[in-house]
C-alpha cells in the first residue's frame, strides 16, 4: 500500500548542536517580545478595555466614510469602523465614556437611534457588545489568575511526574511561547481579548502537550543508555519522536486551518494565535525544552521507582518475553487472566522453561519483589 | 495491553452505543424531532449558545448600597422620634454613609439615650465615638441579610418583568453579592427590556405643596418636608425640565398596586390601576380630603403627573395620565404590575448576538468542522493506511461521542465551543499517532507484530496520559475561570481530550488486536 511519508524512520538530526545559536535566536525573539510589551503594549478589546463594540451589516454596501462623518459628530469621542470580512459587515467601536454605567447604556441608545435615522431600514444589528470598566478589570484579572494558575499546576504536575530540572526546562519552554504569543500579538496589533486568553492557556497546554511527549523519551533513554552522554541522548530523544511531533503538528494545523479560512471573521484572530502557537509549540519543544535539560542535567534514572507507571527493567524484560514467546504465547492464554501483566510475566515458565528470557524476567521479578517488600517496611 | 476481557469490549461498546442514541437527535430538526422522532429516544440536542442561536446576555448590579440609605434615613426620622419622646437634646442627627450620627447637648444624658436608641431595633448598634457623640450603625448579620433580601427581591421582580414581556426561556442568574446575570436566547432586539430592567419603577403618590411660590421654587427655597422634584417630560421655556413642588409625605404608595393595565381616554394612551383594599382606602380618603388639590403621581423621583383631584376616588382604581404613547404606556402598566426594585440596577456589561450572524456562525463553524475532520481522516489515511482507517473510526466515534455528551449534559456550545471541537479533531489523533509511531519504532527494532504492538500500546501509555493531562489542566483552568463563550470552549476541549483517550487506548485497541487475532499477519503495514 502506497504511503505518504514526511519523516524519515530514523533521523539523526544534530539538533542539540545548534543548541547555542538557536538559543540565542530564541532568547532573542523573547527579548523583542517584552521590548514590544512594555513599548507598544497589546491591542485590548473591549472586553479589557471597556467600551462598546457594535456590528452592522447592511444590504448592500456599506457606506463607512458617511457612518464615519455621522457617528462622528455624535462627541462620543473616538470612534473607529472597520470592514469586519465582507464590505456589507461594519465594526464599530468607541472607546469608554466617561461617567457610569449608564452612560455607556445612553451612548449606545445614541448611536443605535442615530444609525437608525441615517440609514432607516438599511441596517440590521447583528453583534452589540459593552463591557463595563468594572467589569473589565476582573476579566484581566481573571486571566492573569488563569495564566498563572494553569502554569503553576503544569509546573507542579511535571515536577512530580518527573523531576525538577524536567519541570523547569518546561517552564522556560512555555514561557517562551506565551512571550512569542503575546510579542506577535504586539507587533501586528491584533486585537487582544477574552478568546485569546483562552488561546495562550490552550498553546500552553499543546505545547506542554509536546514537551512532554520529548521529555517522556528522555527519561525513557536516561534508564536504556546509562552511559550515553546527555547531549547525544537527548540528541536521540528529540529524533526518535520527531515524527510523532511533526505528524501532530500537521493534524492540528490542518484541522485550524480549516477554521481560519471557513470559520468566519469572529474567530479569526483566535485562530492566528492558536496556528502561530502551534509553529511556537512545536519549535520549542523540539529546540528549546531539550536545550535547557543541557544546563539543568536531569539526574539519570533517578524518577524510575518514583514514578508509579512502568519499571524500565520490568517493561524491557516483559517484551523480551514477549518477543520470545511470539504468537503461540496468546493463543495459549486463557481468556479469563487475573491481570494481564501477571499473565504475560508468567508465561514463559509454561511456554519455554529455562529460556534467557525467562531468566531474565524472573531476574526482574526478583528484583521487583524486592522493592515491594522494601516499600512495606 | 493486548488481553481484552469481554466485559471490556461490552462497556466500550455501551458506551460508544449510547453516545450515538445522544448524539443522534442533532442530525434532526426541532421539528422533526417533535413529529416523527420516537418518544422513548433521547431527543435533546445540543443547547446552543448565545453567540450562535442569537439573543443578548446582560450583567446588572443591583446597587445594595441605595437600599442601606433608604434603611438609614428612615433610621434619622426614628431616632428623632425617640429623642423627642424621652425629651433628650441633640444637634446635629443626620446620616453620614451608611450610619447615622448625633451629638448629645448634655453628656449625662448619654446612657438613656443609649438605652432609647437601642431600643429602636434589634438591627442596629449603637456606639459612643467620643464625649456625647452616637453613632448609629445596621450589625454584620442585618446588613448582609438586607443586602442578599435585595437580591432575591431584585432577581424576583426582573423575573416578573421578563416573563410579562414574553421572552421564551430566559435564565436569571444570582452572580456574587450583587450582580444577575440574564441570558434571554432569541432576543432580537434588546433595546426595550434594558430600558425595562433598568427602571426601579418606584411609584407613589404625593400632593403638591401649593404654598411654594414659582420663584421660590425655582431657587431652592422650600419648606422642609417638601421636595422639588423635575417632571418626567414636562419641560419649562428654557428647556430644562419643569419644577414641582411636592410633600415628601407618601400618601400612597405603588407596593398596594394589584393591577395596571395600558388603556386610552379621550384617545390618549393612559395607564389604568388598581389598588388592593387598603390601598383603596387610603385612596379613597386622601382624594376626598383634598379634593380641588393637585395631586402628583411620582415615579423614580419624577413627577409624572400632577392632576388635580375633580372629586373623591373610592373604588380604589384610577387612570394614570401623561405623556404617554401606546408603547410607554404598555411599558410603564407593564412596570407596574410586575413591582419596583428594591434597588436601582446598573448594565455592567452586555453581549448581543443577532439571529443573522449566530446562523452565519454556525454555518461556518460547521463548514470548518466538516473541511478539518475530513481533511484529518484523509491525511491520517495516506500515513498509516490501514492503522490510519482505525485511527479515523476512533475519531468519528470521538466526535460522536463529545456531540452525545454535550447533548445529555446539556452544555452550552458556543462558537469558540466549535473551535475546541476542531481543535480537537486535529489533536484527538495524537495519541493514535504516539501510539502508531511507537508501534513502527518497536517494528524498527525487529519485533514481531504481536510484540510490537505490545510494546507500542504499553510505553505509549503513560505519555499519552502524561501529556494529555496537561492539556486538561489548561481547559480546567479555562473553565474555572473564563466567562460565557470561553467556558464553552473549555467544556469541548476538555470533553475532547477525554474522549480521544477513551477512543485511543480503548476503542482502536481493540479493533488493532480483533484485527491481529484474525489475520495474523506477518508485517504489520504501518
Amino acid at each position: 500500500m502506497w504511503r505518504v511519508r514526511l519523516i524519515p524512520d530514523k533521523t539523526d538530526i544534530p539538533f542539540l548542536r545548534w543548541r547555542n545559536g538557536l538559543f540565542a535566536f530564541s532568547a532573542a525573539l523573547a527579548i523583542i517580545s517584552v521590548a514590544l510589551l512594555f513599548a507598544k503594549g497589546l491591542n485590548f478589546g473591549i472586553d479589557f478595555e471597556g467600551g462598546i463594540l457594535i456590528e452592522v451589516g447592511s444590504e448592500g454596501p456599506a457606506d463607512i466614510s458617511d457612518m464615519r462623518i455621522t457617528l462622528g459628530e455624535l462627541g462620543l469621542g473616538e470612534v473607529s469602523l472597520q470592514e469586519f470580512g465582507s464590505n456589507t459587515e461594519v465594526l464599530i467601536r468607541i472607546e469608554r465614556q466617561p461617567g457610569d454605567a449608564d452612560a455607556q447604556q445612553a451612548a449606545i441608545t445614541l448611536l443605535r437611534d442615530t444609525l437608525d435615522t441615517r440609514y432607516a431600514g438599511e441596517l440590521t444589528y447583528r453583534r452589540t457588545e459593552f463591557v463595563g470598566p468594572k467589569v473589565g478589570a476582573e476579566l484581566i484579572q481573571a486571566g492573569i489568575i488563569a495564566m498563572v494558575l494553569s502554569i503553576a499546576l503544569m509546573l507542579v504536575y511535571i515536577w512530580f511526574r518527573f523531576e525538577l530540572p524536567f519541570a523547569i526546562g518546561a517552564i522556560i519552554a512555555l514561557m517562551h511561547d506565551v512571550l512569542l504569543t503575546l510579542g506577535m500579538f504586539s507587533l501586528f496589533g491584533l486585537e487582544f481579548n477574552l478568546a485569546i486568553v483562552a488561546a495562550i492557556l490552550l498553546i500552553v497546554g499543546y505545547s506542554m502537550n509536546d514537551t512532554v511527549v520529548v521529555y517522556d523519551r528522555v527519561r525513557e533513554n536516561l534508564r536504556k543508555y546509562k552511559k550515553m552522554p546527555l547531549v547525544e541522548l537527548l540528541n536521540v530523544s528529540v529524533n526518535d519522536t520527531l515524527s510523532r511531533t511533526v505528524m501532530t503538528s500537521l493534524t492540528t494545523l490542518l484541522a485550524l486551518a480549516a477554521l481560519l479560512i471557513f470559520g468566519g471573521e469572529v474567530i479569526r484572530d483566535f485562530t492566528i494565535a492558536m496556528i502561530w502557537g502551534v509553529f511556537v509549540g512545536t519549535y520549542s519543544s523540539i529546540f528549546v525544552a531539550s536545550s535547557i535539560l543541557v544546563h539543568v542535567k536531569p539526574g539519570a534514572g533517578t524518577n524510575v521507582t518514583k514514578s508509579g507507571f512502568s519499571g524500565a527493567e520490568r517493561t524491557e524484560a516483559v517484551e523480551q518475553v514477549a518477543d520470545d514467546v511470539g504468537l503461540q504465547k496468546f493463543a495459549a492464554l486463557p481468556d479469563s487472566g487475573d491481570d494481564e501483566d501477571e499473565a504475560i510475566d508468567a508465561a514463559p515458565e509454561t511456554a519455554s522453561d529455562g529460556s534467557r528470557a525467562s531468566r531474565r524476567a524472573s531476574k526482574s521479578r526478583a528484583k521487583r519483589d524486592k522493592r515491594r517488600r522494601k516499600k512495606r517496611r | 495491553m493486548l488481553r481484552i476481557r469481554l466485559w471490556q469490549v461490552i462497556a466500550v461498546v455501551l458506551v460508544c452505543a449510547a453516545s450515538i442514541l445522544f448524539a443522534l437527535p442533532n442530525l434532526f430538526s426541532e421539528r422533526s424531532l417533535s413529529t416523527y422522532y420516537p418518544g422513548w429516544l433521547p431527543s435533546q440536542r445540543v443547547n446552543l449558545g448565545l453567540d450562535l442561536q442569537g439573543g443578548s446576555h446582560l450583567l446588572l448590579e443591583v446597587q445594595v448600597d441605595a437600599v442601606m440609605v433608604e434603611r438609614m434615613d428612615a433610621l434619622v426620622d426614628d431616632a428623632r422620634t425617640a429623642l423627642r419622646g424621652g425629651r433628650i437634646g441633640y444637634t446635629g442627627l443626620k446620616r453620614r454613609g451608611q450610619k447615622v450620627v448625633l451629638q448629645l447637648t448634655k453628656v449625662e444624658n448619654l446612657d438613656a439615650a443609649e438605652d432609647l436608641l437601642s431600643d429602636l431595633d434589634r438591627e442596629i448598634v449603637v456606639a459612643v465615638t467620643g464625649s456625647g457623640a452616637v453613632e448609629i450603625s445596621l450589625n454584620e448579620t442585618a446588613i448582609a441579610e438586607r443586602k442578599s433580601s435585595a437580591l432575591s427581591q431584585s432577581i424576583e421582580i426582573i423575573r416578573r418583568r421578563i416573563d410579562e414581556t414574553g421572552v421564551s426561556e430566559p435564565t436569571i442568574q444570582r452572580q456574587g453579592e450583587d450582580r444577575i446575570l440574564v441570558q434571554l436566547p432569541g432576543l432580537q432586539d434588546p433595546e426595550r427590556l434594558k430600558r425595562l430592567l433598568g427602571k426601579t419603577a418606584k411609584m407613589s403618590f404625593h400632593l403638591v405643596d401649593q404654598t411654594v411660590t414659582d420663584a421660590d421654587l425655582a431657587r431652592g427655597r422650600v419648606p422642609p418636608g417638601t421636595m422639588r422634584l423635575p417632571a418626567d417630560d414636562e419641560v419649562d421655556s428654557a428647556g430644562n425640565p419643569r419644577l414641582y413642588p411636592i410633600r415628601k409625605r407618601v400618601m400612597v404608595s405603588g407596593d398596594s398596586l394589584v393591577d395596571s393595565q395600558p388603556t386610552f381616554q379621550d384617545n390618549q394612551a393612559v395607564v389604568s390601576f388598581r389598588f388592593d383594599s387598603s390601598g383603596a382606602k387610603k385612596f379613597g380618603r386622601v382624594t376626598q380630603e383634598n379634593v380641588g388639590r393637585p395631586f402628583a403621581i411620582v415615579l423614580d423621583g419624577k413627577v409624572i403627573s400632577a392632576p388635580v383631584i375633580r372629586e373623591a376616588i373610592l373604588g380604589g382604581s384610577g387612570v394614570i395620565s401623561g405623556n404617554f404613547n401606546a408603547q410607554t404606556a404598555k411599558d410603564l402598566a407593564l412596570l407596574l404590575r410586575a413591582g419596583a426594585l428594591p434597588a436601582p440596577m446598573k448594565i455592567l456589561e452586555e453581549r448581543t448576538v443577532g439571529p443573522d450572524l449566530g446562523a452565519d456562525s454556525i454555518e461556518a463553524g460547521r463548514i470548518a468542522c466538516v473541511i478539518g475532520f475530513l481533511a484529518v481522516v484523509i491525511f491520517m489515511l495516506l500515513y498509516y493506511g490501514l492503522f490510519g482507517i482505525v485511527a479515523d473510526i476512533a475519531l468519528i466515534l470521538n466526535l460522536i461521542i463529545i456531540f452525545g455528551m454535550l447533548s445529555l449534559w446539556q452544555a452550552t456550545l458556543t462558537l469558540p465551543g466549535v473551535a475546541g471541537i476542531v481543535l480537537t479533531i486535529g489533536m484527538a489523533v495524537d495519541a493514535n499517532v504516539l501510539i502508531f509511531e511507537r508501534i513502527r519504532e518497536e517494528v524498527k527494532a525487529g519485533r514481531s507484530p504481536y510484540s510490537a504492538m505490545e510494546a507500542g500500546y504499553k510505553r505509549a501509555f503513560t505519555t499519552i496520559f502524561d501529556s494529555n493531562i496537561t492539556t486538561l489542566i489548561a481547559a480546567v483552568i479555562l473553565y474555572l475561570f473564563g466567562s460565557g463563550p470561553v467556558q464553552g470552549f473549555a467544556v469541548t476541549l476538555g470533553i475532547g481530550i477525554i474522549t480521544s483517550m477513551f477512543t485511543a487506548m480503548l476503542v482502536s485497541r481493540y479493533i488493532l488486536v480483533w484485527w491481529l487475532k484474525r489475520y495474523r499477519p506477518k508485517t504489520l503495514p504501518l
